[in-house]
């Protein structure tokens, strides 16, 4: 699979803060791409440039094959952390406008966007004044500004602050159907949750530089720490793990049983296979519970983040 | 893409059709004319009034003098002593008493006259006395002293000096108060422009960063499209709301001056200066005004008049836009609105004192080139004819410093306008040039 974008070496300074420093991120075709980091680390600063609201100081961008250029502003569609909209203005003129500065024309912007107010069932907000609205209508109406020009690559920042959890849900849906449609997402947001639900591939910002990037998966599969979390049904705990601790790496464990199991941690050394431990431990009691434990997105962060 | 149109169609739209706007549109000729027709109307009410003025004359010299007016009646009083006459005016209406001592010479008479009066008198009251008091005792003084009045009459010369240059083109006095109106006005209502509108598109930026739509729309145009879309279509807003003025102010002046027959025009100091100068030599100078207004470099000034308006304005509202830019409200802009306010009203005022002293002095001559003062003082100054490579080299300093205001606002504005938090210093401004 190609990539649509193509982050090449990217420098930017403001005075003597360096706010990127040399980092390449290649988003594939059709994916939903995460771009995390701690504040500060650079994220909003990568996502101007790709945007071209801020020019690089070295290096470059590539879009579709192409350098970046003024004709590509019709191709992205951007939804800030910090937004807003005209307060006084209102919803329908406002969202004309919107449409008409990423290169609609009127009556084509006008029947896209009597689609998506049918679509979201707000087409009695037309000519209120977003003054008029709930924070979270003002983040619908934005989301719908965002995505009407059928931009080729979405770029969300914390798309879901300010929703309920039945709106947040409905805008989940529509990106992932986005995608269905063709759309690439770059998706930057702190709550790790979304991002092991909806990201493919990510990448980790730290302190101006990237620290890691590349498949969920692989990176999953990279962090892999070879523990088991197990229950068994024996009599006489302590005995068992004795035995346990002196052939394996062994840690208490904590999760919810119905009988009163011995619950452990057992790390696994290089090359032993997950079912010879099953085999040894069916032979000792009755297991109620047998899981590899994958680290998640947040433990990579957390750790990834520490270590550099 | 150019986004250009769209952009001021929509900065013009959001103005106009805001209702603060269409109130202030409506209401300010409105108030204005109100307010001006209330003064007019009291200082007539205040004429209306019928005074009398009792006068007690021992000498015998000027009582035949006073001849009753529309506002003012002269009662003569005699046969009594001034503490009686003093008596009755104060328990009378009267608005006072003029009293003339019987004395042996006239200029001891002229020394020794009083007014009494409850409540000071008006300055048009007392010269208007002081006027005919003093014709009358000249003319005895003169006659006693066996010098022919008549002769003296037609002996007196009046001396005009006829102005012309080397060119031939007469001027006169007038000529030179025309020309110190028509600048002034030019000079003062850009000035109002700039401080109106500026104000406005400053407070437009702010809005759209406190609003934080700022992202999303840079996401679509460049920075500078955006402020120059600002500036051009708050302009056109307000260019709309002054010809509107202008005509709402006309036809409400008309229509007032109809209806209440209220001359406007019609003035005290006016009526001062008609009396000093008698009504026909008013009439001489109306005409003089109005060939002098003739007389005035019109062409050049109306050329001059839009390509100043139009330099020394959008330079000031770059420099506006770029404030707006860097702070988050309107009460952190006091710190650096100061330094654009200080060359304006510099110019304001070198263009009210100097220019109309000297017009081609060398305060002037420097002032009408340094671009941040310029446009006022230059437009000031052409009505007394400026060369015309002087207004040239000036326009081009404007234009020159014009375009580096806005290549200097834009970056301003354009790192200013995605920081939020807190107000940025001078030195931070600098470096943000830098980035």
């Amino acid at each position: 699979m190609s990539n649509l974008l193509e982050v090449d070496s990217v420098s930017k300074n403001f005075g003597s803060f360096k706010a990127l420093n040399n980092v390449s991120i290649n988003v594939p075709k059709g994916s939903i791409f995460g771009l995390l980091g701690p504040n500060g680390a650079g994220k909003t600063t990568l996502i101007r440039v790709i945007n071209q609201i801020t020019m690089p100081d070295s290096g470059k961008v590539l879009l579709d094959g192409d350098l970046l250029n003024e004709n590509h502003i019709k191709d992205i569609g951007y939804l800030p952390e910090e937004r807003g909209l005209y307060k006084s203005m209102k919803v329908g003129e406002q969202a004309l406008y919107l449409a008409q500065l990423k290169g609609l024309s009127k009556p084509e912007a006008k029947a896209r966007l009597k689609y998506w107010f049918e679509r979201l069932e707000i087409e009695g907000w037309w000519h209120k004044k977003i003054q008029e609205l709930s924070k979270g209508m003002a983040q619908k109406i934005q989301f719908v500004v965002t995505v009407l020009h059928q931009p080729k690559l979405l770029i969300f920042d914390e798309p879901f602050s300010g929703f309920d959890p039945i709106n947040a849900n409905l805008i989940k849906d529509e990106i992932l159907r986005l995608r269905e449609d063709g759309a690439t997402v770059i998706f930057s947001t702190h709550r790790m949750e979304s991002v092991e639900e909806l990201c493919d591939d990510i990448a980790l910002i730290h302190q101006s530089n990237k620290i890691l990037d590349g498949k969920l998966v692989d990176i999953k599969r990279q962090y892999k720490i070879n523990t088991y979390e197990v229950g068994i049904r024996v009599n006489q705990h302590h005995v068992l793990q004795q035995e346990l601790s002196q052939k394996f790496d062994v840690s208490p464990a904590n999760f919810k049983t119905l009988e009163d199991e011995l619950k452990l941690n057992i790390k696994l050394p290089e090359g032993e296979k997950s079912n010879d431990l099953l085999g040894f431990l069916a032979s000792k009691g009755e297991v109620s519970h047998f899981v590899e434990l994958i680290p998640s997105v947040n433990d990579i962060f957390i750790q990834t983040v520490k270590d550099n | 893409m150019n986004h250009l149109p769209l952009i001021i169609k929509r900065e013009y739209l959001t103005k106009v059709k805001n209702k603060s706007f269409i109130v202030m549109t409506i209401l300010s000729p409105i108030i204005m004319i109100a307010l001006i027709s209330v003064v007019a109307y009291l200082s007539q009410l205040n004429n209306d009034k019928v005074r009398t003025i009792s006068i007690l004359d021992e000498s015998g010299l000027v009582k035949d003098i006073f001849e009753n007016t529309d506002n003012t009646t002269y009662h003569i009083l005699e046969n009594m002593n001034l503490e009686d006459a003093k008596a009755l005016v104060l328990e009378s209406s009267a608005y006072g008493l003029l009293y003339i001592d019987k004395l042996d010479a006239i200029d001891l008479v002229s020394k020794n006259i009083r007014f009494y009066s409850k409540e000071s008198p008006s300055l048009t009251l007392i010269s208007d006395l002081e006027y005919h008091i003093q014709t009358e005792l000249t003319n005895q003084n003169r006659i006693n002293q066996d010098i022919d009045v008549e002769k003296l009459k037609h002996s007196k010369i009046d001396v005009t000096i006829q102005q012309e240059n080397f060119d031939g083109e007469k001027t006169s006095k007038i000529d030179s108060i025309v020309k110190l109106i028509f600048g002034g006005a030019t000079g003062y209502l850009l000035f109002m422009f700039i401080i109106i509108y500026g104000n406005m598109i400053m407070r437009s930026v702010i809005e759209e960063k406190t609003s934080r739509i700022i992202e999303i729309i840079i996401s679509s145009v460049k920075p500078v499209q955006l402020m120059l879309g600002k500036i051009i279509g708050t302009s056109l807003a307000g260019i709309t709301q002054f010809v509107i003025w202008l005509i709402l102010g006309g036809v409400l002046m008309m229509i007032v001056s109809a209806v209440f027959g209220i001359d406007m025009a019609q003035s005290p100091q006016q009526d001062m200066l008609q009396q000093a100068m008698g009504n026909a030599e008013v009439n001489t100078k109306a005409q003089e005004v109005l060939a002098a207004f003739y007389n005035l470099p019109i062409t050049n000034l109306i050329i001059a008049f839009i390509l100043f308006f139009i330099g020394g304005y959008l330079l000031y509202s770059s420099l506006y836009a770029a404030i707006g830019a860097a702070v988050d409200n309107e009460t952190d802009t006091q710190q650096f609105l100061i330094p654009i306010m200080i060359p304006l009203i510099l110019a304001v005022y070198i263009g009210i004192f100097t220019v109309i002293e000297d017009p081609h002095g060398i305060v002037s001559t420097v002032f009408s080139f340094v671009p941040l003062t310029s446009p006022v003082v230059m437009l000031m100054r052409i009505p007394f004819g400026v060369p015309l490579w002087q207004q040239l080299i000036s326009l081009l300093l404007l234009v020159g410093t014009f375009l580096l205001t806005v290549w200097f606002a834009a970056k301003i504005y354009r790192v200013g306008i995605l920081m939020y938090g807190k107000k940025p210093s001078y030195k931070e401004l600098i470096k943000w040039i830098k980035y």
